[in-house]
């Protein structure tokens, strides 16, 4: 029962994306209120859900992978609403509806709702660092997202073949700009989520610290990659998220203690 | 006759009238006032719009005698242009639903030259606005334009009449927005000052472009386009050395080889890997090397893949006819319910008129 709103918001996810599919493919894609709507209705039924998970366990919902994929959509809807408007990046709800979706529907339909008992000792700084770590996600998914639209809007304009969505997407350069961004912003957080966890005064396991350095290391060096070109970068922007949620759950799966 | 209001429509376009027969019969805008004054003078005509623009002319009245109001508009006509009635006239004439639906097509862009331009609804809004100002309209017409007004945000909105490019100008202008968002930091060289490449810069030029340079075998021609357009001339030996600082390049020589090789703007592209660079070649045979496309970064257009897109907008714009035409005949049943109009009897006509 406490899993209805989550259950809603993934399905207001579901419902956007299929209304946008359904308009592409009419040909008539139009206005974004109905996307942003369903948007809207699942981040607050998210954040409903979060709430309620959090007053239940008395530990901020970052407790097993179940609630780190949650809090994980949860911030990429967030970063969407921050981005989304700001650089006008029309389809980025759409595109970011079905991976909201699916992260959602994993979390709901695999078992990974395994109450850790007990639960770790209250401590301020491994909430802060997972939240912030957690966020980092957020916003590398973002950027992966943004990636997606690049290569799509890069390759139409390469092949000179105009799909319906063509005309409805944003200029690639203002995906590469955000893509860019939304990398910078996802390291911020990650900086700032491994350095929070200096504070920690629990041991922490050599894989946690092996892979958040690694993680913090290859966005580095993608960022300082410009080098090589907004392409490449969409591509790894791409290729590094993937990577990071296969290792997240590898992470989960293989340490005892959970989260 | 009829107590019940009639919309009337009298009118000459593109479809039956060549230019110099249009012209004939277009009214400047400083002289709408006073054709208005005149037509709303003439027997059976309560209220009257003119619509004038280079690809139609056309008379709308609201009156309650159809078959006088008529006649009163072909005197108006044929007094203004001298006209023979015996002449074969380009001229429709519209009463009932046939008018009504005429203007919901003409405001939707149906009947323009370019099916699906937005331009003339402004033409029509601001012919409207110079009548409603010189006191031509009321009730019916009143009504009537506001409805149309409302039918072509409708069919703008809710079909596919507009989206698209259907010209290598706009095309060209949809492609470089695709690229780069604004134009307005986005610097353009003109390789050969052709009549084409002229016509896609100066659509650029119209979104705000920065700076044009053009380069051309004979510097004068390019001297005397770069001063018109308010822009640079380079010698097009120099060329070479100013690509790295241009975001579109429009190639149209007379070359009878590639004038942009792939060797050329490789490096360039090396050089600002997040700056892309949009290349139209517009000359047959062809200026740039194919392979400059496969270059990351470099966006390479030539004429056939540019007129291929032009021909897609417009076969979209095509397709979408029959669902703007059910939007709009919806919409003139109701018009024509809340007019209460009876089925006119046809007037006799000073001037004979053909159907379009």
């Amino acid at each position: 029962m406490d899993r209805l709103p989550l259950v809603i918001s993934t399905l207001c996810f579901l419902l956007g994306f299929a209304a946008n599919l359904a308009a592409l493919k009419s040909g008539r894609y139009r206005s974004r209120r109905f996307n942003m709507g369903m948007i809207a209705l699942g981040f607050l039924l998210q954040t409903v859900f979060l709430f309620q998970r959090g007053r239940a366990i008395a530990h901020c919902p970052l407790t097993n992978l179940f609630e780190v994929l949650v809090f994980l959509s949860w911030s990429i809807a967030l970063f969407y609403f921050l981005i989304g408007p700001a650089y006008r990046l029309s389809l980025l709800g759409m595109f970011t509806e079905p991976l909201v979706f699916l992260i959602q529907a994993v979390a709901l339909l695999a078992p990974i709702d395994t109450p850790h008992r007990p639960f770790p000792p209250h401590s301020p700084w491994v909430e802060f660092h997972a939240a912030l770590s957690v966020m980092a996600y957020g916003a590398f998914a973002m950027a992966g997202v943004a990636g997606v639209m690049y290569l799509a809007q890069e390759r139409q304009l390469k092949t000179h073949r105009f799909g319906t969505i063509f005309f409805q997407m944003p200029p690639i350069t203002d995906l590469a700009t955000a893509n860019l961004r939304l990398l910078w912003t996802g390291w911020v957080f990650l900086t700032a989520g491994l350095a929070s966890a200096a504070a920690i005064r629990e041991p922490v396991g050599p894989r946690v610290l092996i892979w958040g350095g690694a993680m913090w290391v290859s966005y580095l060096l993608i960022l300082l990659a410009r080098r090589l070109g907004p392409r490449r970068i969409a591509v790894l922007s791409v290729a590094a998220f993937v990577a990071a949620v296969v290792a997240l759950c590898a992470l989960n799966h293989f340490s005892k203690g959970g989260m | 006759m009829s107590g019940t209001p009639h919309i009337l429509c009298l009118g000459l376009s593109h479809r039956t009238a060549p230019v110099d027969v249009r012209e004939q019969f277009a009214i400047p805008e400083a002289e709408w006032s006073r054709a208005l004054a005149t037509l709303t003078s003439l027997p059976g005509i309560d209220e009257a719009v003119i619509v004038s623009t280079c690809n139609r002319v056309e008379f709308y009245a609201a009156a309650t005698d159809a078959a006088t109001a008529m006649c009163s508009l072909q005197r108006f006509v044929a007094d203004r242009s001298g006209a023979v009635p015996s002449v074969p006239q380009p001229f429709y004439a519209h009463d009932g639903t046939a008018s009504i639906a005429h203007l919901f097509r003409v405001v939707s862009g149906l009947e323009s030259m370019v099916i699906g331009e937005t331009e003339i609804l402004g033409q029509v809004k601001k012919a409207y606005a110079a009548a409603a100002a010189a006191g031509s309209t009321s009730r019916n017409l009143n009504k009537f334009f506001q409805r149309a007004f409302n039918v072509a945000k409708e069919v703008r909105t809710q079909t596919n009449i507009t989206r698209g490019p259907v010209s290598v100008g706009s095309v060209t202008v949809d492609l470089a927005e695709k690229i780069f968002g604004r134009l307005s930091s986005c610097h353009v060289m003109i390789l050969g000052a052709g009549e084409t490449s002229e016509l896609t810069a100066r659509a650029l030029l119209s979104r705000g472009v920065k700076t044009i340079f053009v380069a051309n075998r004979t510097y004068d021609r390019a001297a005397a386009l770069a001063a018109e357009m308010g822009g640079e001339a380079i010698r097009f030996e120099e060329c070479d050395q100013r690509y790295h600082e241009i975001d579109i390049l429009i190639s149209s020589t007379a070359a009878p080889h590639y004038v942009v090789t792939h060797a050329k703007i490789a490096p360039v592209m090396n050089r600002r890997p997040d700056r892309p660079l949009f290349v139209i070649d517009l000359a047959v045979p062809r200026d740039v090397e194919p392979s400059v496309n496969a270059i990351e970064g470099a966006y390479l257009y030539d004429i056939d893949s540019l007129q291929a897109i032009a021909r897609q907008g417009m076969e979209v714009r095509r397709q979408e006819i029959t669902h703007c035409e059910q939007l709009i005949a919806r919409h003139v049943g109701e018009f024509h319910e809340w007019l209460g109009a009876a089925r006119p009897e046809p007037p006799a006509c000073p001037i004979p008129v053909s159907e379009p």
